[in-house]
């Protein structure tokens, strides 16, 4: 959207903001006839209108497509600023690591309606006050991107419909109550037609009218005819692989690309077979199996959902990282000097030059120089994957570790936590990059191998 | 005087595909379930819990539904849309400002991207509810290799409108295959499968050629990505789609407290 004034940009946009905030608007409307009739909440029910009077005033405001009018209804330049300061790679991914832990912590009060009506009009304002910018807008309203911004809202609504049918549940759990779900009636049995082909008839018929309107609405990206000479920058994967993309500042292409996406693979069709946790099985429950929950969600939520939302929203050109309303200078320069461990070790610790393998040498005796160039990372990986294991089964009596190993024996123990492990490795690896600039644990480029 | 219905009711022509009354009652609506090959994917009766729409979010179904959209979309498009580097962008171009109900790729695309989405709510249903828990372990084995499928579907079909966002998604994505262990030229240990002083892995020979058909993103990849995505991926994913459901059906139907 650059090249336009801002005026322009406003005009553009005035129609689709207001129709956003009379949206906004009427779901408070009904949200608050439907606590006041159903649960006779009257305060809250006030409140949540007055909040519907407040959105629809904004819809008024944004209307106008004065700018001077909008600007009490957008983040000022000096919040903007601040936020796109407080934005890095690290901070983003720690502070969504922590928002999710924090989410969790306090679950059984966020999944309440009410704060989690307010939640979701959080999300709802900030967008909105948001799209007023022309960079974050520019971003958001790419046709492609679409479907990432309503991956987030449906799983903030799948998750918090998730979690509070698991609060109910652990809390009847802990009364020694069934979970809902195994409760008489709900294990009644009822005919397939009409109770179960008619939802999904609605369901088909709901889907294909949204897919209708999203389809008259949005044109689907059309760009230059394809050349092998002008690569666009940034050259993006599709988006659902963008999570893949962002691991290759951490990683190279044969890790990021290839063995790490199969890990993940294979790691997710292991769940069944290294979960023995009977419980659960069935019904929403988070106390019941906390380790298998934490688990995914951490390799869900917070690696593979906010890696994709980062790659897509905060990764500008030269896959440099652009807070949400910077704009997407294509000049800017990051400094790059990473170290490697060998380099730690043998240049700065040791004060001696790096081994080199003689080019000229035998196969083997180039491997020997090698090893013992980079012995410090093989020994650390071989402690990683073969030594932690076992020692965190030793060293973890009572709780988590020993009783795994002792219930699934040692082939399904290694294999659960290897995977485990590969999983850390990705944040690991951050985490050195952030605090050591380390670039590669193993350095061998004679092999391509740098780990 | 019986009624226009009644008179279509009782016509030999109706008779001979419906074989029961409408199911109004308890014996029809078991009989509905049983006759109509449609329906017959599902049980005649299921536990209430099991069918609540805030327990399944039908995001199963939903995907099933996309697919469906996708194939229908997808000839439909195939009509209008010949794979070769002359043809394809202009096809595309065609289709938008020349063809009626203009919204075909507009459908197929948002379809995609929101399979995709399904598809990934679905298992984290699955996941949250515990159901892969035995008895249903293979079946959500199945059901992962069915999201890599959706994903390279999704993928394969990406390349095909021939513009600078599809080559160069494609080329980014494709070029991690150079860097497969042993098998792509530039990967880890390539250098080792050697014969006689002869590279056997070479950017001719290694896991992206194979995928691209050729050095770079051309004229092979878009013919070999075409195929891929219109015949050899959906043909997979129909296969491991009826195994899913039946499995559903013999692994204890819709998962519930066990």
């Amino acid at each position: 959207m650059h090249g336009l004034t801002y005026e322009e940009f406003l005009s553009q946009l005035s129609g689709f903001l207001c129709g956003y905030y009379v949206l906004v608007a009427s779901m408070n409307g009904l949200f608050a006839l439907y606590r006041w009739k159903r649960h006779g909440e009257g305060q809250l029910a006030l409140a949540w209108s007055g909040l519907g009077v407040v959105t629809l005033i904004m819809a008024a405001m944004v209307a106008s497509g004065n700018p001077e009018i909008v600007k009490y209804i957008s983040f000022n330049e000096g919040i903007k600023g601040f936020i796109d300061t407080l934005m890095s790679p690290t901070t983003y991914s720690l502070g969504s690591l922590v928002i999710l832990g924090v989410m969790f912590y306090f679950r059984e009060v966020l999944v309440r309606p009410n704060v989690a009506w307010l939640g979701f009009n959080l999300m709802l304002l900030f967008m909105g006050m948001s799209m007023a910018d022309s960079d974050f807008a520019a971003i958001v309203t790419k046709p492609d991107n679409v479907p990432i911004v309503g991956l987030i809202f449906l799983l903030a609504f799948f998750t918090w419909l998730a979690t509070s049918k698991a609060v109910v549940n652990d809390k009847r759990i802990a009364n020694g109550e069934l979970p809902l779900e195994a409760t008489e009636s709900e294990k009644e049995k009822v005919l397939v037609w009409p109770d179960l082909v008619y939802t999904e008839l609605i369901c088909m018929v709901a889907l294909t009218a949204l897919m209708l309107v999203w389809a008259i609405v949005l044109q689907a990206p059309l760009e230059e005819p394809a050349s092998a000479v002008k690569t666009p920058n940034p050259s993006k994967a599709p988006w659902y692989f963008l999570g893949l993309q962002e691991m290759l500042v951490y990683y190279d292409p044969w890790m990021a690309g290839v063995v790490l996406p199969s890990m993940i693979v294979a790691g997710l069709m292991a769940i069944p077979y290294i979960d023995f946790n009977k419980k659960g099985n069935g019904y929403y429950t988070i106390n019941e199996r906390k380790f298998a929950y934490l688990t995914f969600q951490f390799g869900f939520l917070v690696l593979w959902v906010t890696l994709i939302i980062m790659g897509t929203f905060l990764r500008g050109p030269n896959w440099n990282f652009f807070g949400f309303y910077e704009y997407w200078d294509s000049h800017a320069v990051e400094a790059m000097n990473n170290v490697d461990l060998s380099q730690y070790v043998w240049v700065e610790f040791l004060g001696q030059p790096l081994p080199k393998p003689d080019p000229e040498a035998s196969f083997l005796s180039k491997v020997l120089v090698i090893a013992q160039r980079e012995f410090l990372g093989i020994l650390l990986l071989i402690g990683y994957f073969a030594i932690l294991p076992p020692l965190l089964a030793m060293w973890d009596k009572k709780r988590l570790f020993q009783p795994m190993y002792k219930r699934m024996g040692l082939i399904r123990y290694m294999v659960m936590t290897n995977l485990m492990l590969w999983m850390a490795l990705l944040p690991i690896k951050m985490l050195a990059r952030w605090t050591f600039e380390m670039k590669y644990f193993i350095a061998i480029p004679e092999y391509f191998i740098n780990f | 005087m019986p009624s226009l219905g009644d008179i279509i009711r009782n016509s030999q022509i109706w008779k001979s595909i419906f074989r029961h009354p409408a199911p109004v009652d308890r014996r029809n609506r078991i009989v509905v379930m049983l006759t109509n090959f449609f329906l017959h994917l599902h049980p005649v009766s299921a536990k209430k819990q099991g069918i609540a729409l805030s327990y399944t979010w039908c995001m199963g179904g939903v995907t099933f539904f996309l697919f469906l959209v996708e194939t229908v979309t997808g000839v439909l498009l195939m009509f209008y849309y010949r794979p070769t580097i002359e043809w394809a962008y202009t096809d595309i171009l065609t289709l938008r400002d020349a063809t009626s109900l203009g919204i075909l790729r507009e459908l197929h695309r948002w379809g995609a991207h929101a399979m995709v989405i399904t598809v990934w709510l679905h298992m984290y249903r699955v996941f949250l509810t515990g159901s892969y828990k035995p008895p249903r372990e293979f079946n959500w084995v199945v059901g992962v290799i069915l999201l890599l499928l959706t994903l390279l579907m999704s993928f394969t079909g990406y390349l095909l409108p021939w513009d600078q966002l599809a080559i160069w998604a494609i080329t980014v994505g494709s070029n991690m295959a150079r860097a497969t262990p042993f098998l792509g030229y530039e990967g880890p240990g390539a250098q080792l499968l050697t014969v006689g002083g002869i590279d056997m892995i070479t950017n001719a020979s290694d896991a992206r050629f194979g995928l691209l058909g050729a050095r770079f993103v051309g004229e092979e990849t878009l013919n070999r990505f075409y195929v891929l995505h219109c015949i050899a991926i959906p043909l997979g994913v129909a296969l491991l789609l009826a195994i899913h459901f039946w499995r559903v059906r013999k692994d204890g139907g819709i998962s519930g407290p066990m």
